[in-house]
């Protein structure tokens, strides 16, 4: 291939991608050592009480077992929550501790974990194992517990409260003539990724131990198993290089990890634990959240109150938290604007961030709420949100590092052809079908986290750009590459990244749309470093054309430093690595990102999502024919998997609006939808066109430029496509997924 | 899953020998449906005969202008069958009106007959079910019953049959040809799956130990005036809320005979013949079509989040009708409903 710089910019294909299709790519399942034993989890059949007893006996004589786990026998756990907090993603609350005691919190809480020869067997016996138990009445309906709501949880790290009333929205909205309060709710989702819950631990001798295990983080397992277990961080390595996708759902450690690491310990040999699908919905979920948002407005459609409360269910032991209604503080400008979160413990796991935590559902809320006032109005939807665009950040006060929301709904309308939409409710048909179009606004904060970042350049050279990320899927293996690439003026064939791995340079989870910014500095200042380290070498060679040559001064291309005043000056890569004394040259750097920025900018990324549905008039039938997002989100690096990003947050957003629920039998308290069959995600054919168009957008927070595209394309696509639906039918559904039967 | 034994059959005897002297025996073919089950710990069975290699994959033409279909034959085969795509295209709609590709091609006629509820309580072996132990109690009459049938339902057991390709058959009128330890018999299509009263284990009429080997398809009626019309919770890929299969045959302006079954609202496909003969001699219209409508689904009755099925499948069945009187049958592979 051509070395065509930039890359940066460019819709490269994924550089793992042939990895991928042809099978070579290991998931955590995939790896394997002799001798190695399967478990597998079972799970409680109530959702709250004790277990009385459990009956291992037809399990013990089940073929091929070899040990059983149960809270009864287990090797020793700490009885204290610090070291289960060894968790960057923690909340606040008493970790779950799997099996630890005989207390029941959820259903589906693992009360034992069998061991055999075979995965098979493992299972088998699992299902053998019974128990007895003391049931409570569980509540796994936040609705029943909201008279219990309550605000007064130790807020979580890196979750920021509902900042103060500001004016009073209270007063204005009692005296405003336009005005609406509604309530709304989106049913509770899980993540589904393709890939299961998995954790193959290696036996790796005298007490070391290799973990493979599915996360968004390596370190974070590894510092948790570490705490947990009271194992020595020098003989723990953990490693994730493929996840078949999260959407944060394994930001926190699992109890898969726990379980398995703990049995290899006991039995001194390697453990595979892969959970199943029905497993996979005993764990995190998108809390189910209960929302009143109240408007009113002048005549000309200037906002003059917000209001926005959410009632968000977590776990009996932890009190989960996502920034819910802090969106309707920021997207719009009001002078008067009262938020309020609040809690309500039921009896389920705890909930865990999702694509765009707290986003998804808040600014669902709130854009519902817009476009039911821009009816009130009888103003186009569109010029409802021009009319009270935001020029800075009203909750901290602060100006936007950038903001081209306006473009983005420029080019978006356009792109769909807003102008020539009728307005009115029913107006638009074909055939049986009545049409309807909808928009809304997305937010998403953009964020950064110090991350630290290796590169190293071989004397064929060869560079391997590093860092302990995790690409869940996202693309992160290529925007590294091409990072790299660049920076060394390389062919990006002559490039490797590597992630997901705890020998290599620390870092965060990824989470929260910060790993391009975050992972890619990194790699950008770790390169910098190799280009001293390089220049230094270069400069060190007998007779150096670049002697005084300063970074400066010379640049990276085509296999050579030169010096840019005069490119026939240069040393090759080659000769200043064997300059080195060393086989290769490599140099770590940590990117560290800029707090006085910070402090002085607010920075989010914005999308304007347009959305058009026909619905069978009489039937309720939906198809959602077309999608428009158009994204203001700073530099984007890989315009290819950019754009995945956006059409999988897209693709996510038309099964809020339209399918996804996880549904809860409120007497068993349990999750009777619990596979991929009954638990509806879009299928091909809910998914038509969508268009993705990226605003330019001239970001200063980090060098690069760059904000994230993780969770953008989520927020506010299921509001467009609610409200496109009350523009064809008239009726506005206030709870999500529009099924059929609310459309009757 | 348990261990089982597995052996395969070569001849139809040897199989049905096989499973009628062991109680714990199935029949396996396709394995689509039988294969979950077991994972689930909802079937266990010690002991699989795999038919696949028995000689019942053929489509014969009959002495009476039907076709008989070898109850291994395919589903996808079976759906783009040139026969069954000209003579029979409500049969062919239906099927690929349901499941994936991938299902479709591993699916076999038989199996799709005997394929089981998708009630969400009958596969979590966790819960009680009278379905799949019986006794046990129906958690969802009270619990999540948004999928659960609004007709022919017994205190014991609210659940539907999920097929598509039985909902035509219904329709059809279609002959179930099986083999058992005590000899071969034919089942009339209606009489082949039963209602669930007090024993709800049992999905149809088989005894153990016999075999479906063929689905006989009476001559070809109806040309073009037909239509599977499907409405689910997504645009492919699950399993209908409620599915009509109509077939009319007009006398001049009026209709002749019609045919209609309903799908994912019974234990079994869902026939009135009442509520056929009332449209005999009417003129397609809408209100010849909801009277046949409120026939066919009088006595509906909801269980809390299923209720909204009884009027959408009386508007279902009205659009369907529509659709086959005027020779536009829903096309499977577009989800604008004509």
């Amino acid at each position: 291939m051509s070395n065509v710089h930039p890359y940066v910019g460019r819709a490269h294909p994924r550089v793992d991608g042939a990895l991928k299709v042809t099978g070579r790519a290991k998931y955590a399942a995939e790896f394997f050592a002799d001798g190695m034993v399967y478990a597998a989890a079972v799970p409680a059949t109530i959702a709250k009480g004790r277990i009385v007893s459990i009956d291992l006996s037809a399990a013990k004589s089940a073929p091929g077992v070899i040990d059983i786990l149960t809270h009864e026998n287990r090797p020793e756990l700490p009885d204290s929550d610090e070291p289960y907090l060894n968790d960057m993603v923690a909340v606040p609350g008493s970790p779950f501790r799997a099996l630890y005691n005989d207390r029941i919190l959820y259903s589906g809480q693992p009360i034992a974990l069998v061991v055999a020869d075979t995965h098979e067997n493992a299972r088998h016996a699992a299902s053998l194992v019974t128990a007895t138990y003391e049931a409570e009445t569980p509540t796994v309906d936040v609705a029943e517990a909201r008279h219990e709501a309550y605000d007064t949880f130790e807020p979580r790290d890196g979750i920021p409260p509902p900042p103060p009333p500001r004016g009073d929205a209270e007063a204005t909205f009692k005296g405003a003539d336009i005005k609406l309060s509604e309530s709304y709710r989106v049913a509770p989702e899980h993540h589904n990724p393709m890939e299961l819950m998995a954790t193959t631990v290696i036996w790796e001798g005298d007490g070391a131990l290799t973990i493979h295990t599915k996360t968004q983080g390596v370190n974070n397992p590894k510092n948790y198993i570490c705490a947990v277990l009271g194992l020595d961080p020098g003989k723990v390595r953990v490693t994730s290089p493929f996840v078949g996708g999260a959407f944060g759902m394994v930001l926190r450690p699992q109890y898969d990890l726990l379980v398995a690491t703990m049995t290899a310990i006991k039995l001194e040999r390697s453990v595979r634990l892969v959970l199943t699908r029905g497993q996979m919905y005993t764990m995190g979920w998108r809390p189910d959240t209960l929302q009143t948002v109240a408007l009113s407005a002048k005549e000309d459609g200037e906002l003059t109150s917000i209001s926005h409360h959410a009632i968000q269910a977590t776990s009996q032991f932890e009190d989960y938290q996502e920034p819910t209604v802090n969106w309707s503080g920021l997207i719009y400008d009001c002078p008067n604007v009262s938020l309020k979160y609040e809690l309500a413990k039921i009896d389920v796991s705890t909930p865990s961030d999702m694509r765009a935590p707290g986003a998804a559902l808040g600014v669902c809320a709130l854009e519902i709420a817009m476009d039911e006032l821009s009816y009130r109005l009888g103003m186009d939807p569109l010029e409802l949100r021009l009319k009270n665009y935001a020029e800075k950040d009203q909750n901290d006060d602060k100006p936007f590092s950038s903001k081209e929301l306006k473009a983005a709904y420029a080019q978006g309308a356009e792109q769909f052809g807003w102008k020539d939409r009728d307005s009115r409710p029913r107006s638009m048909r074909d055939g049986k079908e009545l049409i309807g179009q909808g928009m809304a606004t997305g937010c998403w904060e953009a964020m950064m986290q110090p991350h630290g970042g290796r590169a190293t350049l071989s004397a064929e050279g060869k560079l391997e750009v590093a860092c302990g990320t995790a690409d869940i899927g996202t693309g992160t293996y290529t925007i590294l590459a091409q990072i790299g690439a660049d920076a060394l003026g390389l062919d990006i064939d002559d490039v490797t990244a590597r992630v997901g791995d705890t020998s290599l340079p620390m870092a965060p989870p990824e989470g929260g749309s910060w790993g391009a910014a975050s992972a890619g500095n990194a790699v950008r200042v770790a390169c910098t470093a190799l280009k001293e380290e390089l220049l230094k070498a270069a400069r060190g060679l007998h007779d150096s054309p670049l002697a005084n040559a300063s970074l400066e001064h010379v640049s990276f291309a085509n296999g050579k430093i030169s010096l840019v005043s005069d490119d026939e000056k240069f040393v090759t890569f080659g000769d200043a690595v064997r300059g080195s004394g060393s086989a290769d040259v490599t140099a770590e750097a940590m990117f560290e990102p800029d707090e006085d920025f910070a402090g002085k900018y607010a920075s989010y990324t914005h999308s304007a999502v347009f959305a058009e549905v026909r619905v069978d008039e009489q039937l309720g039938v939906v198809r959602v024919t077309r999608i428009v997002s158009a994204i203001a989100a700073g530099k984007i690096l890989n315009l290819a998997t950019a754009r995945s990003q956006i059409l999988g947050g897209v693709v996510m957003g038309i099964g809020m609006a339209l399918h996804e629920e996880t549904m809860w039998d409120k007497a068993l308290g349990r999750v009777v939808n619990a596979n991929l069959g009954e638990y509806h995600m879009p299928a091909h054919a809910d998914v038509q066109n969508i268009d993705v168009i990226f605003v330019e957008e001239d970001d200063k927070a980090n060098p690069l430029g760059v904000k994230g595209l993780g969770e953008i394309g989520i927020v506010g696509a299921a509001a467009a496509i609610a409200n496109a639906v009350f523009h064809a039918t008239g009726k506005r559904v206030r709870d999500l997924p529009i099924t059929i039967d609310k459309l009757l | 899953m348990m261990n089982f034994s597995y052996t395969r059959a070569t001849t139809v005897g040897d199989a049905i020998e096989a499973v009628a002297g062991d109680p714990h025996a199935r029949f396996i073919a396709g394995g689509t449906n039988l294969v979950d089950l077991m994972k689930y710990d909802v079937e266990r069975p010690g002991r699989l005969v795999d038919i696949t290699r028995l000689p019942l994959k053929d489509i014969e033409d009959t002495a009476e202008g039907g076709l008989k279909i070898g109850a291994l034959v395919p589903n996808s085969d079976l759906a783009y069958d040139t026969r069954i795509e000209r003579d029979y295209p409500l049969l062919a709609s239906a099927i690929l009106a349901g499941a994936s590709a991938q299902l479709r091609n591993a699916a076999t006629t038989g199996g799709n007959l005997l394929q089981r509820t998708r009630c969400y309580y009958f596969y979590d072996a966790g819960v009680p079910c009278n379905k799949r132990e019986p006794g046990s109690g129906c958690p969802a009459k009270t619990g999540v019953n948004r999928i659960h049938a609004i007709l022919g339902a017994s205190d014991s057991c609210i659940a539907t049959h999920p097929s598509d390709m039985c909902v035509a058959l219904a329709a059809l009128g279609a002959t179930v040809h099986v083999e058992g330890p005590d000899g071969a018999r034919t089942i009339s299509f209606e009489d082949f799956h039963r209602l669930p009263g007090d024993s709800p284990e049992k999905d149809n009429t088989l005894a153990h130990g016999e075999m479906v080997t063929a689905v006989e398809l009476p001559a070809p009626r109806f040309g073009k005036k037909h239509t599977y019309l499907k409405l689910r919770d997504r645009l492919s890929y699950a399993f209908a809320l409620v599915s009509v299969a109509a077939a009319v045959e007009l006398d001049g302006d009026v209709v002749g005979e019609a045919r209609i079954a309903l799908g994912g609202v019974a234990h079994k496909p869902w026939r009135v013949p009442e509520a056929e003969a009332l449209l005999k001699g009417k003129l397609p219209s809408s209100s010849a079509f909801e009277e046949a409508a409120d026939r066919l689904l009088k006595g509906a009755a909801g269980h809390g989040e299923n209720d909204f099925k009884i009027e959408l499948a009386r508007r279902a069945v009205v659009r369907a009708l529509f659709q086959a009187a005027a020779g536009t049958p829903q096309v499977q592979s577009s989800k604008i409903v004509n």
